[in-house]
């Protein structure tokens, strides 16, 4: 039973891990002085602990959750189209969340829940789009159409996005949509936390439940169906959860780039390509990585660094690094 | 051999598109429990076709499959894939898994939609390898196998499985002569298991080594079923694939040929 409790402390290790880093992170920042603040200095200092109870706490969660969802997204949607460089945005749900946000700054109103409401709807209906558009295109397998029509639905909305950009005012509005679309949590409340929190928790509850039988949805569909699997219906399913918990994240912290891309591939690294492995260790780093890269947004400069900027460099090094070295594999 | 008909496909029928000429034609034939029978043709005659309605992922137009006396459609999903197994043509796998995880997946319509394998899973699953002989590549990731260890593995992750029923898709169509050999070993061995077997193939071959009952097929109707004496005559292989083919007997042993060498 040795297999046994090596599982049970992996698992142990893949939840006590984001939590420390999220406490470790609730005391970095520029407040009183950068990068690290005493904790001690909650019980004598309002304003610390204001900060930390009403911006910072909030914040980090989201910042936790915003990486477990891209992560598990990323991660079910690259099983799913049996595709290792698939990310979860890519069915038209970043460009239509960018557009949805740019289409709120623009012509409605900048409050960001008002934002957060309609670059929702446009996510899904980025979706449904594809998911329609695929429905109907007569050329390819499923998956194929489902990539093509997706591809299709993002330059639409983002033809719709340049438009929006050259319309909106320079001097307000478009600062507001280039800085909404460079991704950031700095406007996150408990609100808006509250908002995303019951999606990604059924979402992520979801992906980790039926994890295993990711791997048979990744195979060739005569082969799942010989081995007892309602393809259609699984595959919606996980596909629906992925693109929820994507597209409420992406509204409340706009677009954030590479995490659903490269944390997967990490931990495919970590423990090989079973789903059943891989999707926990996804994220549990996810959840580290959106701390880390959302902790250095607000630290690094006195100004705010926008997250999708952070996560895209730190993403994208990571990326090459992994490619340039292919045999760094660590035995699980 | 059983003489108890296990699976009775009667006229069946089955189209892909309506405005086009009929896959299947009224197919007819018995399979016999713990036996071997080969569906023999020439490329695009219809067999995929037809392994793909006996596993229920296709509906035939009209005509019926009957899985012991009862009618296909009235089996579960699941049910069904416990009863019978797939062995894919081929098979793109985009991912690392080892050997083991892979065969693993075969265990699939035994559990539940959220449960994991477990170790009573892992234990037929390594039965299933030994089966196939490959039990030393169990943690090789797939990718570094060759065609031969991958057709091996497939079939492994079929038997783990513990079908009843093995259906395979072109089982020797990509392999060697030594693979082809190892391959059809296995199969006259669970035969002798008392697992029923079903295969296609265009190879004659292939046919002549291990079938009970060859099913030969062309543009989607069967042209003859039954055993050797009745299906492999010069003229009724010649029919089947369009071309010459002849059957000779060389020291007991029958040969197929179809083409002299040309100059």
């Amino acid at each position: 039973m040795n297999i046994r409790r090596k599982q049970i402390y992996t698992t142990i290790l893949l939840i006590t891990l984001p939590l420390l880093v999220l406490v470790i992170a609730l005391f970095v920042g520029r407040y009183p002085k950068p990068i690290w603040m005493n904790p001690a200095l909650l019980g004598s200092d309002e304003i610390a602990q204001r900060l930390v109870l009403n911006l910072r706490l909030p914040r980090t969660i989201t910042a936790m959750l915003l990486g477990m969802s891209l992560a598990a997204a990323g991660g079910v949607m690259q099983m799913l189209f049996r595709n290792p460089l698939v990310e979860p945005g890519f069915l038209g749900v970043s460009q239509g969340a960018g557009f949805g946000a740019s289409l709120c700054i623009v012509f409605l109103t900048t409050n960001p829940l008002a934002i957060e409401g309609v670059a929702t709807l446009f996510a899904v209906l980025g979706l449904a789009f594809s998911y329609f558009f695929a429905r109907k295109m007569r050329y390819g397998g499923w998956l194929l159409r489902l990539v093509l029509a997706g591809i299709a639905v993002s330059a639409f909305f983002s033809a719709g996005l340049g438009i929006l950009k050259y319309l909106a005012d320079p001097n307000s509005q478009l600062q507001q949509i280039v800085f909404w679309l460079l991704g950031g949590l700095y406007s996150i409340t408990w609100k808006s936390l509250l908002y995303i929190l019951p999606v990604v928790i059924v979402g992520i509850i979801i992906i980790y439940l039926m994890r295993w039988r990711l791997n048979l949805l990744a195979l060739e569909d005569e082969t799942a169906f010989s081995l007892g699997v309602s393809v259609g219906r699984e595959r919606t399913l996980l596909l629906a959860a992925s693109v929820a918990v994507t597209a409420v994240v992406i509204s409340v912290a706009g677009i954030v780039a590479w995490i659903g891309l490269i944390i997967p591939h990490i931990a495919r690294r970590i423990t090989g390509a079973n789903a059943a492995n891989f999707i926990p260790v996804s994220i549990s780093l996810g959840a580290i990585f959106g701390i880390l890269c959302d902790s250095l947004a607000r630290t690094l400069m006195p100004g705010e660094i926008p997250l999708g900027i952070i996560t895209s460099l730190l993403g994208a090094a990571i990326f090459i690094f992994l490619m340039v070295k292919p045999n760094l594999k660590v035995k699980a | 051999m059983s003489d108890r008909s296990l699976l009775t496909i009667d006229d069946l029928t089955f189209a892909y598109n309506t405005t086009q000429a009929s896959a299947l034609d009224r197919v007819s034939f018995e399979i016999n429990a713990g036996t071997i029978t080969t569906i023999l043709g020439p490329n695009g005659a219809g067999k995929t076709t037809l392994l793909h309605l006996l596993l229920g992922l296709r509906k035939p137009a009209s005509g019926s499959i009957l899985l012991e006396d009862l009618p296909l459609h009235e089996y579960s999903r699941r049910n069904l894939s416990q009863w019978m197994g797939l062995v894919p043509q081929s098979e793109h796998v985009s991912f690392e898994y080892t050997v083991l995880e892979y065969v693993l997946l075969g265990r699939a319509p035994y559990l539940g939609p959220l449960e994991l394998p477990g170790d009573g899973d892992i234990v037929i699953a390594r039965d299933a390898l030994q089966k196939t002989g490959i039990a030393f590549l169990e943690h090789r990731p797939i990718p570094a196998l060759s065609g031969g260890e991958l057709q091996l593995v497939l079939l492994s992750r079929a038997l783990a499985q513990q079908p009843r029923i093995l259906l395979l898709d072109e089982p020797t169509s990509h392999l060697d002569l030594a693979n082809r050999n190892i391959t059809l070993r296995i199969l006259d061995q669970l035969r002798k298991e008392g697992t029923t077997i079903l295969f296609t193939t265009h190879d004659p071959e292939a046919a002549l080594i291990v079938a009970d009952t060859i099913v030969l097929m062309n543009k989607g109707r069967v042209l003859a079923a039954g055993g050797f004496e009745e299906t492999f005559t010069s003229e009724k292989l010649t029919q089947t694939y369009g071309v010459p083919v002849e059957v000779v007997r060389t020291d007991g042993i029958q040969v197929v040929k179809s083409m002299g060498r040309l100059s």
